[in-house]
This record gives C-alpha cells, structure tokens and sequence, in this order.
C-alpha cells in the first residue's frame, strides 16, 4: 500500500452528490443546432477550416491547431455550419464559435479504430491525441499533448490519472470510472507510454468505493490510491502531494518533480481517440443543484447549450437565483442559459434564489480560518487586504502567484470576506505588471 | 427559461456556515462559568460590576457607530464580550462609576479609534484594565475575600507558602471577579477549543513557560498557575482572535513570550501580577510575529529537477 500524505490545508464541505452519484449516465441526443467554440482549452484559439454554408460529417475537423499550446475541434454532428461567428462562452469570454445546423443523420467522418493501440509508439499516440483535439477535461482544459511531452531528458517518475472529483455536487468522473474502467485503464497506459513514465497512480477519493472497486477489477499492475475526502485534492499540485510527497516548485510544472496529471475523462478521451478513432466530441456532465428537477449525468455533445442540457434534466424544479458552469468551488457563474457545453464543463449547477445569494461581508477577526485551510500555505488575510489596498509588491513577497484559487478561504471565512476574489485582482495586477 | 435573473459572482459558490456571530456567542458560552462562578463568591457586587461593565460597553460601541454614522454593529456580540472581560478582571469593590469609565474606555480608545471590530492592535479589555489600573491603583488592588466582602489579601501578594491549592483551584480567595477559579476557567477553555474558537497553543504555550519558569526560578508552579490572573489571562485574554498571531508558530512563540513577561513582572517587577502588560506587549509584537512566522509555501524552496 502507498503511503498518502496529506495535503497542506483543505476543507470538506457537504458533497451533495448522492443526488446524482447512483444513476446511469444517459446520452443527450444532439440538439437542432451546435454552437462549438474554437477556444475551449488553455492557449490559443483554433483556426476555423469551415465557412458559412459547408457541410460538415460527424467527427470531422472544423478548426485546427494554432501551434503547440493549442488544440483542433471536431463537428459533434453531421449537418449544415450556418455561422462562424464570436460568441459569449461559459467562461464569460467572448471567443469564435463555428454554429452547425444538426441534420439528425449521424454520419461520421472516416474513423481509423485500431484493434490494440498499446502496441502503437510513443510519437503516433501523442500525434493521435493531439489530432482528436483532446485536452484536460478536469477543467483546466490544458492541451494534452504538450503535456505528455516533457522537455528531453526529463524523466517521468509517475502518471498520474486525477479520479479524486473533489468538488462538491459533481459526479461525472465519478460515473465515468464506474462505467468505463476499462477505457480510463487503457487511457492511461496508452498516455504513460506517451510519456515514459515509469509507474501509474490513480489517485480516488474515498466517497467514490464503487469506482475505486470498478478501477482496480481493471487495473492490473496500475495502482488504484484511495484517499481520505478532502477539497482541493484533485488540483493538480495537491494530488502529486498526496501521492508522491513531491512538491512542484513555485511557478514550476508537474514534470519538474518528475509527474505527469491527467483527469479520467481524459484518459477515457485517450482510449476513444486510439482504440476507436473518434475525436472528442462529447463529454459526461453532472446537472444538478436544488434549482434541477432532476440530478443526473448525460453524455453530452460538445456545443449543445445550457438550456438544453437542462430541459434534458427536468428542467428547473424553483426559480434559479445563480446558475454555474463546473464546480461550486472553482466554476464560472452563469448569465443566461446560451453557453455551450465544452470539453471542460464537467458540471452545470443549478441553485435556488435564495441559495444564491452573496452574503454581506463582516471585518475580518483575524480567526485565521483562511491560514488554516490554504493548501499553499499562504495567509490568505494578507494577500486580501494587500489586493484591497493595491499593494502589490506585498501580495507578491506573501506569494500571491502561489495561490491556486482554490476558494477554500472565502468558504471557510466567518465574515464572508471575498478574499479569493481580491487575491485574484492581486495577481492579475502582479502579472500584468511583470509582462509589462 | 430566458427571462431568468441569475446572479454573476465570482466562486465559490458555497460558503461555510460558520458565522463572526457565532464564535462571539461562543466565546460568550464560554465565558458563562467563569460568570457564575464571579457570582457564586462575589455575589451582588459580580451583579453589579458586570451588568454594568457589558452595558457600558455595548452602549459605548453604538454610540461611538451613531456619531461616527457607520452602521450599528452592536449585535455581533464583540463589545459584550469585552464588556464581560472586563467586569470578570476587576475587583469585587470597584465603584460602579470607574467599572463603567474603564468599559467605554475599553471600547472608544481601545478598539474604534483604530476602526473598530478587527483592527485594535490591544486587547481592548486589557486596554480598559491597564487604563483602571494606571488611573485607580488602589481602587483596581482593594481586595476582598470571598462570600463575606472582608478585606484581603489576593494569594499573589501573601505568597505561595499560606495558600491552599484546592482554594485556588476552585476559586474561593480574594482576587478579580473572574480570575479566582482555575475549574470555571478551564471549563470554559474547553468549551471554546472544542468550538474552535481558540487556539490551544497560546494558552498552553503560557501554561508551560510558567511552569518551567517557576520551576527555575525555584517557586511553586502550580501556585504561579493557579493564582493571579495566568489562567483567565491564557484562556480568555491571549486568545482574543483579532490581538494574537494568525500562524501556528508566531501562536507559540507570543505564548511563551507572555509567560516570561509574566515572571518576569511577578519575580522581579514593581507589580505583584503582571498578566496585564505581558499580554499586552505581546499584542505590540503579533504583526511582526505574522510576518517573521509565515509558513513555507507549497513549492518554495523545492529543488528542481531539470
């Protein structure tokens, strides 16, 4: 048994995820129209290949990479692209989106399944990834194949697979490594191949017994960790802690303490890519909240809309107050239902009004609730009222850049300060500064 | 669905439902033994000195927020509490008049002039305390013995070798309304560790530094425990959240400060208790203490392995 350390700080708020954890994930059918963003990964949007008017195939490539830290996107649907246009995203950001009208026919482009992709080297399976435009599906949305391709000479000690879903209310990786163990299992090697590792961990949660049972009658030689239930744990510096005891440095990526993080839906994305040769064009979604009528997990077409998703769902069982886009930790909040689903909306989160509401914030009493919970080890309190006060220079010596915007301050804050917030402004003003 | 009125804030979206209100009441719970505790041997004065002491300082704290037109916070329970405190650290004879002067003292110098709520560098009941002290000397040092009003002398000014260990524990001696019973104390402390609301490095950090401290200087350190103001000072005082430390080293190292001060004061000072200033010195250093205690942050210092 490996030894799991703890994690600095954390906390663990109610999980609220029996309403979905027990259910089957359903497949949504694709709406009438796809709205698909050319930028729903971390780096540079993707160049559009389709115009107004083209006829596109299900699976086809409608916008390519724009160098390394990029990724393509593929056509959920066969139909009719009736608009390349900008549109507002979950993210809030504006970005190129390629709209398709649904001709309902399902016809997929050419698919190359290969019987065994283990036996593939490592270069055709990071091309293979890289060319089903697959990126991390924890949220982050970092391209996959950059990340499996560390500079020369660096070693890679672990891949790791993410299964922890440490965020309250969702359930998706939860009912993926349920239902598919054996494509995360296979994803995962596939990926340690790509990468030279030397050993596979996956790291799960111990709230999730049915998928760490399902992942281990697969695993083989791969090491299935169960750990104790604790938020942040699936951030991606948290989880190499936990597992290994390594600490990446400051500013520095997981392959300097010799790691590799991917999510289980994207080992799941890996497996489909090279076994079945379907790009990503779907993703598993967690619908819920107190505001949905009824919680549950759908396959959901890359590009359908949040009202879709959520009709599919019952619809809304009380008026929504606030409506958001992944977790209730770190998700985006919501200001009408158009958004699209993307590779990296694991969650929609529906919340009554009264759920919804900001509550005013107090002086802070110096508890040092926030110290305690960091799970960079800052102090939070200092950081806030440096942000507040615009001194910068002070929220970059007390390590505002470490921070990781986890939350776990202004959840646990008496005085329902938004120190997460004013620590954010602090390090968009330290970088802006440094870039400048 | 598309006339919808969603709220846009940044996450979280959950919030814990611990609230400042309820770690006041729960400092506050508390405190309740050491009160009855203040009124079993002091009977109508503890009444007298408490009610009036809370009610100064609450009064103080709304009209100080009337004139200033900030909104009127009194229901957070912070200016009770140190009301309370304040009533629990003076002696049973203290006329009403100056129980009330140092409260609103307590409240207007010690806490808003510098913001109000989270932003006093003291103990603003300590502030009141030393201030009664330094102002009324002999008013602050009129003891007397338990249930009966006599005039006595506090364990601390007798010495170690007339005072009876189980009187000091439970309480019956002459001394501040608060400070004479180390049971009503430690139930109170226990209370408040197990609701989170202090630290148990502080007071324990105290606890150790007198003892080992006695025990060098060749005095009784059960003695230096118990009598005097060290248990409610560790308990009630050090652990006050906005006036100590934030991180756990700088918590034991302005424990352990406050515990040499305390000797100190007692062994060598011109005061037979020195709780008072210790505590209070120690609140002068907490800002230096944060910042020369940070923990080290996740991936600093960390070799890179290139």
């Amino acid at each position: 048994m490996r030894r799991v350390r703890a994690i600095f700080g954390g906390i663990h708020p109610k999980e609220h995820k029996t309403s979905s954890n027990s259910t089957p994930i359903q497949a949504l059918p694709a709406p009438a129209v796809v709205v698909v963003p050319l930028l729903q990964h971390a780096g540079r949007q993707a160049e559009a290949l389709v115009a107004k008017g083209d006829e596109v195939l299900k699976g086809q490539v409608i916008a390519e990479a724009d160098g390394k830290i990029s990724a393509p996107v593929h056509s959920p649907v066969s139909g009719t692209v009736t608009a390349v246009e900008p549109r507002t995203i979950a993210s809030g950001r504006s970005v190129m989106c390629v709209v398709i009208e649904n001709d309902g026919q399902d016809r997929w482009v050419e698919r190359k399944p290969h019987p065994d992709p283990v036996q593939l080297d490592a270069e055709t399976i990071v091309q293979a990834i890289a060319e089903a435009g697959i990126v991390g599906m924890g949220g982050a949305g970092f391209p996959t194949a950059p990340k499996l391709t560390p500079p020369k000479g660096v070693i890679i000690d672990y891949l790791i697979l993410n299964g922890c879903e440490c965020e309250p209310y969702l359930t998706a990786d939860h009912r993926l490594m349920v239902e598919h163990a054996e494509e995360i299992i296979l994803g995962a090697k596939l990926m340690a191949k790509a990468c030279g590792a030397r050993k596979i961990l996956i790291g799960v949660e111990d709230n999730k017994p049915d998928a760490i049972a399902a992942l281990r009658e697969k695993a083989g030689s791969i090491e299935v960790v169960a750990l104790p239930t604790r938020y942040p744990q699936g951030g991606e510096k948290q989880l190499i802690q936990a597992l290994t005891g390594r600490e990446v440095p400051s500013r520095g990526l997981p392959f300097q303490a010799g790691c590799v993080v991917q999510n289980v839906g994207t080992a799941w994305a890996v497996a489909k890519a090279l076994r079945d040769g379907e790009p990503l064009i779907s993703r598993v979604v967690t619908v819920t909240g107190s505001a949905i009528a009824e919680p549950q997990n759908f396959w959901v077409p890359i590009g359908t809309p949040f009202k879709d998703v959520i009709a599919a769902a019952g619809g809304f069982s009380q008026t929504p107050g606030k409506v958001v886009a992944g977790g209730p930790m770190m998700g985006g909040a919501q200001f009408n239902l158009d958004a699209p689903v993307t590779k990296v909306v694991s969650g929609i989160l529906a919340f009554g009004v009264d759920e919804s509401k900001t509550p005013d914030s107090q002086p802070c009493i110096k508890c040092a609730r926030c110290v305690d919970v960091c799970p960079a080890n800052l102090l939070p309190l200092k950081l806030e009222a440096y942000g507040m006060n615009e001194q910068f220079d002070n929220a970059r010596e007390y390590g505002a850049l470490d921070c990781i915007e986890c939350g776990c301050c202004t959840y646990i804050c008496p005085s329902k300060r938004p120190l997460l917030h004013y620590i954010r402004f602090a390090k968009a003003e330290i970088i802006a500064r440094e870039t400048h | 669905m598309d006339d919808l009125k969603l709220l846009v804030s940044p996450s979280p979206h959950v919030r814990d439902t611990d609230t400042t209100e309820k770690i006041m009441f729960a400092v506050l719970i508390g405190l309740l033994p050491v009160v009855a505790a203040a009124i079993y041997f002091f009977r109508w004065d503890a009444v007298r000195l408490l009610l009036l002491s809370s009610a100064s300082a609450v009064a103080t704290e709304a009209i100080w927020q009337r004139l200033r037109k900030k909104p009127i916070r009194i229901g957070d329970g912070s200016a009770l509490i140190t009301g309370v405190l304040l009533g629990l650290s003076v002696p049973p004879t203290l006329p009403s008049w100056m129980v009330i002067l140092g409260s609103a003292f307590a409240i207007a110098i010690g806490k808003q002039v510098f913001g109000g709520l989270g932003h006093n560098p003291f103990n603003p009941a300590l502030v009141g305390r030393a201030f009664l002290t330094a102002s009324f000397g002999r008013a602050m040092t009129a003891w007397t013995a338990p249930f009966d009003a006599v005039t006595a002398a506090t364990p601390l000014a007798m010495g170690a070798a007339v005072s009876r260990i189980p009187d000091l524990f439970f309480g019956s001696v002459a001394g501040s309304l608060g400070e004479t019973s180390a049971l009503a104390i430690l139930l109170g402390g226990i209370y408040m560790f197990y609701k989170g609301v202090i630290d148990y490095r502080i007071p324990v950090g105290i606890g150790a530094t007198v003892t080992v401290f006695a025990l060098l200087a060749g005095e009784d350190p059960i003695f230096h425990l118990l009598a005097g103001s060290v248990l409610f000072g560790a308990v009630f005082m050090a652990t006050d959240m906005v006036t100590s430390p934030v991180t756990k080293v700088g918590r034991w190292i302005f424990g352990v400060g406050i515990g040499v001060i305390i000797m100190v004061i007692r062994l060598w000072g011109g005061y037979p208790e020195g709780v008072t200033f210790a505590v209070l010195l120690m609140n002068a250093v907490t800002p230096l203490l944060n910042r020369w205690t940070r923990p080290r942050i996740y991936g600093q210092g960390v070799k890179v392995s290139e």
